[in-house]
């Protein structure tokens, strides 16, 4: 599989060789990865979403984010379960089933300034949360949405969740009689201007994918395929180990590259297309087969709604544009959160109160 | 089709009721009786109707204004009801002396409405197929006054309603540079639609004067009753009320009769909270996309941190249930107005209610419960609008507001509200120095004894500072946790913290007669209904205390009260009588001295129904 081959040196410009890679190593803000790390994870060995989990840790470390500026966001299931299992120096909120963009929201137009990260699963997101869903999307949030998908509701035990394949069969569930909702499809129609789909057993793709989300100005969604290895994984399941391994397609590869950091990039002419993000990094995306290009809205919807009809499992970075205001932007807010505004800010001052009343008189 | 009469007509010429006489002038009836403007809804007769209360306000008199209005957005019968009251008693009234006419659909009921003696005043081209001769009848040539002094035929409709104000200046006796005034309020000082009114309003005061003898003995004066009072809504107040309690966060849905609060933010905010130097909001509001999000957004803003709040009605507080209960067991400030109306179900949606005290009270599965705020007046609604953020900050809790229809959408008399009187109180927060200093901390430890844990903000920098925060068990450290120990001590310490509410919570407004075996226990908007019943009762020798609830959970006072009494009066505007159950499960051993008096018919309650209700029962049903 073709990647890019991208080499970035530090932000003074000096060229320096890469860092050795130890245990102790630690990243641009002097952190190592241990203070990237959450509690043990409880969830079933093997799980998909705990490689999501560890993706994030590298992520968030590789990219130098205080852990004390990102704020964890889920709903309820396996997977909204998660963000106790990395970055336990950042804030996290478990709220309601299906209602972690709305809290995501309020907190972040509370702190405009903080990181958002939002983990939800596929039952999460696809059925009882789709609508707040399509609305923190339609209104731009700047935050990371991952969905780990994996078709199924684990902790109730198996039943079908609204991305399980048409015609599916499980052992207690039976056979679904109805096809999937494509989130992607659907983020992108609802305005999103970051969506991708990736796979937990691609951890590297996983990875530069987050890194990208982060620097996004608006709403970044990323689908990642996420077996669940006690109820869906089994060869025929779309949404297995196996299935993803060897049905993944790339769409693209692509590298991240941070705004401090010089690019060097050898490619050839005309492979490779570069983004500027909101933050001034920048992606690299280097096309597989000349086909997709991710700026193209059209392309994207067409793409997706092949894979659809076709069961193909296509990965990478489908759509960007980060022409979009975001939510904070939109309401012009200051530099202060609104959160940690002071009285005298907060307070109108007497005699406009006095004012108002005479008025009423 | 009625011909045009002036005078009313002789009893043989209508042929009914012939034993009753013709009314007569009698002595004149100053500053006491009452106004129902029959309209169509979206007619343009709100402005008329409250540029007439405010003009009857400006010269002093004491009013009160009430809407009765559809769940329509155009056409469907509507009223006003003004109140015109020299003794200062603004409460519904169950009679209306005179009546405005311009509905033909509600014509017929609204002529059966007129009092005995009363006033019918109505357009002309109204067809009564029957006649009263104990009432008086002026008929207006509304149309034509509204299409011989406005020549927009679009705002001909509108302005067509200033034709009965015109009429009323003359015939009460309305001063009508007071119209004005109360026109450019209403216009906020725009010249064009403030004279355009005006035109229509002389112009029918003219013709009223030339053509129409007057017969009824209604009439004001002047008073200086209302000298440095406002006249404002609930809903207005409310809002102002968190603007000046800094509210930083708002999201919201829009539900009658709750909108207009969300509408006063709107108008408010930008004008009072733009920071000085950088001209930058120093608040967020969302129209979310449901109630469900509503609160879930503050929710979210108010555990980081944010004074965050939400107005809504009975439906939406339904959807809210879910988050209500997240925010009492995760300890998450918020402010919740419930402006209430009439359920269950779609219910009547544009009629008031006070059925929602039960539900919010205890909003939420499992043993979810809420501190509830019991604005009485608007100047409650302002005042309970600020300190709500103080008392849910101070005990990490959703505050519940309940406010209803009559209260928040119509206009009452007040004194000035009166500036915040402390400093805001941000509640039990840690900076970073101080989570540093202790190498962490523990979230839902009782440190203090009140059942109240410390809390950090998100954006702490301390590498100390976070927690996770979830619905779910945890321990005092904020970590998952099913322990049977764990969850029953989380509880008791809920319960603690329920016990430091009752203690914050603004007491009752007690007024005792030392001399009354009968005391009166209500809330909110029914305040102006129960003072005057008390009067009415006392003129027929039953002597009342009374107790004004303004909050949940009920304290000693509610207690001292019941024992002081030996039969209690709970009025309520519901079907069952929602409060008295809450008074009788605060003081069971007193339980058999509650009796409920409650009505809901969609309308706020009347001194006199009230005063009816408990003299029946204490006449006949002493011992119970």
């Amino acid at each position: 599989m073709a990647t890019a081959t991208i080499t970035t040196n530090g932000g003074n410009g000096a060229t320096t060789k890469p860092a050795p890679v130890r245990a102790a190593a630690l990243n641009s803000i002097g952190l190592s990865k241990l203070d990237y790390k959450g509690l043990e994870s409880t969830l079933c060995n093997g799980c998909g979403h705990d490689s999501i989990s560890s993706q994030i840790i590298t992520a968030c470390y590789e990219l130098g984010l205080k852990p004390e500026n990102i704020v964890k966001f889920s709903g309820i299931g396996c997977s909204s379960k998660s963000p106790a299992y990395f970055l336990s120096r950042s804030f996290g909120f478990n709220a309601l089933h299906g209602r972690m963009p709305s809290v995501a929201q309020g907190a972040l137009l509370a702190n405009h300034k903080l990181i958002g990260l939002g983990v939800s699963g596929d039952g999460d997101t696809g059925s009882i949360g789709i609508g707040q869903f399509l609305h923190v999307i339609r209104r731009n949030l700047r935050m990371v949405y991952i969905i780990e998908n994996n078709g199924v509701y684990g902790l109730t035990k198996g039943q079908f969740s609204a991305t399980a394949d048409l015609g599916q069969e499980l052992k207690h569930a039976g056979v679904n009689e109805f096809p999937p909702l494509d989130l992607c499809h659907l983020a992108i129609v609802a305005g999103a201007g970051f969506v991708a789909r990736s796979f937990a057993g691609d951890p590297k793709q996983v990875v530069e994918l987050l890194k990208a989300a982060f620097s996004f100005r608006g709403t970044a969604v990323i689908d990642i395929i996420s077996p669940c290895v006690t109820f869906n994984n089994h060869e025929d399941s779309t949404k297995s180990y196996s299935w993803g391994k060897s049905h993944d397609e790339r769409i693209n590869d692509f590298g991240f590259i941070m705004a401090q950091e010089e690019i060097r990039v050898e490619y050839e002419p005309g492979e490779v297309k570069e983004v500027e993000m909101f933050d001034g990094s920048k992606i690299v995306l280097k096309k597989l087969d000349g086909s997709h290009d991710p700026t193209d809205k059209e392309a994207a919807l067409r793409l997706l709604m092949e894979a659809h009809d076709k069961q193909l499992f296509i990965t990478g970075l489908i759509y960007i544009n980060g022409e979009r205001p975001n939510l904070a932007e939109t309401f012009r807010l200051g530099d202060t959160p609104l959160a940690y505004l002071p009285e005298s800010k907060l307070r109108p001052p007497r005699e406009s109160l006095e004012g108002i009343m005479r008025a009423m008189m | 089709m009625l011909r045009d009469v002036t005078t009313p007509l002789p009893p043989k010429e209508i042929g009914v009721n012939p034993q009753a006489s013709v009314p007569t002038m009698s002595e004149p009836i100053v500053n006491d009786f009452s106004i129902m403007v029959a309209t169509k809804n979206g007619s343009g007769s709100q402005t008329a109707n409250l540029a007439l209360l405010r003009a009857l306000f400006k010269m002093g008199i004491p009013v009160s204004g009430k809407n009765v209005f559809p769940s329509n957005i155009q056409g469907r019968p509507t009223w006003y009801f003004i109140r015109v009251s020299k003794d200062g008693y603004i409460a519904r009234r169950d009679t209306t002396e005179i009546v405005v006419s311009l509905n033909p659909e509600s014509a017929l009921e609204d002529h059966a409405a007129v009092a005995p003696g009363g006033v019918f005043i109505y357009a002309d081209d109204i067809g009564l197929p029957i006649q009263r001769n104990d009432i008086h009848y002026y008929a207006i040539p509304v149309k034509e006054l509204a299409r011989a002094h406005e020549s927009d035929p679009k705002l001909r409709t509108y302005v067509a309603n200033m034709v009965y104000v015109g009429a009323l200046c003359y015939l009460l006796g309305i001063d009508v540079d007071e119209v004005e005034a109360a026109l450019k309020y209403h216009f906020k000082g725009k010249p064009k639609p403030v004279e355009s009114n005006m035109r229509v309003v002389r112009a029918a005061l003219a013709w009223a004067s030339e053509h129409l003898i007057k017969t009824d003995p209604y009439r004001v004066e002047r008073m200086d009753k209302t000298k440095g009072l406002i006249l404002i809504d609930g809903n207005t107040a409310a809002a102002l009320g968190a603007i000046y309690g800094g509210v930083t966060f708002v999201a919201w849905y829009p539900i009658t009769p709750a909108t207009s609060l969300a509408d006063a933010l709107y108008q408010y905010l930008p004008k009072l909270r733009l920071d000085p130097e950088t001209k930058r909001p120093t608040y967020a509001i969302v129209q979310a996309e449901d109630e469900l999000a509503a609160l879930g957004m503050v929710m979210g803003a108010g555990w980081a941190g944010a004074r965050a709040m939400t107005s809504t009605s009975g439906p939406g507080i339904s959807l809210m249930a879910e988050f209500a209960g997240l925010g009492f067991f995760a300890e998450i400030p918020a402010v919740i107005w419930d402006v209430q109306r009439v359920g269950p179900a779609t219910g009547l949606p544009t009629r008031t209610s006070q059925g929602d005290i039960l539900k919010v009270h205890y909003l939420g599965h499992g043993d979810a419960k809420h501190p509830v705020l019991l604005p009485g007046n608007v100047a409650e609604c302002f005042e309970f609008g600020w300190r709500a953020f103080d008392l849910a900050e101070r005990l990490q809790t959703p505050i519940f507001v309940l406010s209803d229809l009559d209260l928040g959408m119509n206009q009452w008399m007040s004194p000035p509200f009166e500036y915040p009187d402390q400093p805001m109180d941000r509640g039990k927060v840690l900076t970073e120095e101080q989570v540093n200093a202790s190498k962490g901390f523990a979230r839902y430890k009782d440190v203090d004894g009140d059942g109240i844990g410390w809390r950090t903000l998100p954006g702490n920098q301390s590498p100390f500072a976070a927690y996770f925060t979830r619905g779910s068990g945890h321990n005092e450290r904020a970590l998952l946790s099913e322990r049977p120990e764990d969850w029953e001590n989380n509880m008791l310490r809920l319960q603690r913290k329920f016990e430091t509410a009752r203690k914050l919570m603004p007491r009752p407004v007690v007024e005792l007669d030392p001399e009354a075996e009968v005391g009166i226990i209500g809330f909110g908007s029914t305040d102006p209904a129960i003072q005057e019943a008390r009067d009415l009762l006392r003129q027929q020798g039953v002597l009342t205390s009374y107790l004004r609830l303004r909050a949940l959970p009920m304290n000693e006072d509610t207690t001292l009260f019941l024992a002081a009494h030996k039969r209690i009066y709970v009025v309520e505007v519901n079907a069952e009588g929602q409060l008295a159950q809450l008074v009788q499960l605060h003081a069971p051993h007193d339980a058999a001295k509650v009796r409920s008096i409650h009505k809901l018919d969609g309308l706020p309650l009347s001194a006199r129904w009230i005063s009816e209700a408990i003299l029946y029962q204490e006449t006949y049903k002493r011992e119970g």
